[in-house]
């Protein structure tokens, strides 16, 4: 393994980091960065981290809904889909239940 | 046989477009949901909010374009209703700022880049004393407009241009505001870590080595 460099390269990829996690660099500069993570294990130590701890936010921030509001949303739609058409003295699309 | 039934403002929203709304959104509401939870920080508004997301997003259901998005679509409807009908009513500043947190917050003060970079297991461990609890209220914690960013980015996964449809706010803001929202997340977990006894407390042991990104690691 190299010993890490001291060239700038290293504070222009570490700015980078978040683009690059968040899949918003070109292919271009994703390669440039792949290419010194290869070589600079600091770096690639780093990346590491910030893409574990993302995982670790997503995962801890997932929340279930309650059947029971699951359920009162699923009867507001329908009741939406039953409700006499508008304006209610009828049109074309009237209701034919 | 029914063809069309009327939405809220008049316009009918066909029957296959119900059924088609209830296969496509249904599976998207526990998202919503935890969207929802973390904007009200509130388990009854966010009820009540993710409800009229999806009547509303029902309503207007014929306005959505296959084919795009609908979980960005619906998180837009999400925003809305919440700014209009919820945050009024929660007092809170609209916009604030954070202190400045240096880059790499989180990894520096835990060792990585100071001295040899953290094992593996001792990251996962790291990771592990995070409980469901603490990231939901460090992520509850940041500023609204800088929360609502963190939390679309990083828990859902919305790329920078879906953020800044969704909040109405130009990708450069989008940017900067998840660059420091992130930053400020990371310093509140560091901060309960050391609470906890997880993490040295740097006023203890003085100024922690201010260590430059380009630093050349000691190995």
């Amino acid at each position: 393994m190299n010993e890490p460099t001291e060239d700038g390269n290293c504070t222009e990829t570490l700015q980078e980091l978040y683009q690059f996690l968040d899949g918003e660099l070109t292919d271009e500069s994703r390669e440039h960065i792949r290419r010194h993570l290869d070589d600079c294990s600091p770096c690639l130590s780093a990346f590491d981290f910030q893409a574990e701890l993302r995982l670790v936010i997503r995962n801890r921030c997932c929340d279930e809904v309650p059947p029971s509001l699951r359920d009162r949303i699923a009867n507001a739609i329908q009741h939406e889909a039953d409700a006499p058409a508008w304006p209610p003295t009828g049109g074309p699309t009237g209701p034919s239940l | 046989m029914a063809i069309g039934w009327r939405s809220g403002d008049g316009r009918v929203v066909p029957m296959a477009d119900q059924a088609r709304f209830t296969e496509l959104a249904m599976p998207l509401m526990d998202s919503l949901y935890s969207g929802a939870l973390r904007m009200t920080r509130n388990p009854a508004d966010a009820d009540d909010l993710v409800q009229e997301t999806y009547l509303r997003a029902y309503r207007g259901f014929g306005g959505f374009e296959e084919g795009t998005n609908l979980k960005a679509w619906m998180y837009r409807i999400l925003t809305n209703t919440y700014i209009n009908s919820y945050r009024a009513k929660q007092r809170r500043p609209q916009e604030s700022e954070l202190e400045e947190v240096e880059d790499l917050y989180l990894y520096r003060r835990l060792g990585g880049l100071e001295s040899a970079s953290l094992s593996r297991s001792a990251e996962d461990e790291l990771m592990d004393t995070f409980s469901e609890a603490e990231v939901k209220a460090a992520v509850e914690a940041l500023p609204e407009n800088f929360r609502l960013p963190v939390v679309l980015a990083d828990v859902e996964g919305f790329a920078y241009k879906e953020i800044a449809e969704i909040l109405d706010i130009p990708i450069g803001t989008v940017m900067s505001r998840l660059h420091r929202g992130r930053k400020a997340l990371q310093k509140s977990l560091f901060d309960y870590a050391v609470t906890h006894g997880l993490a040295d407390d740097p006023d203890l042991e003085g100024e922690p080595e201010p260590v430059s990104a380009a630093t050349t690691v000691d190995r």
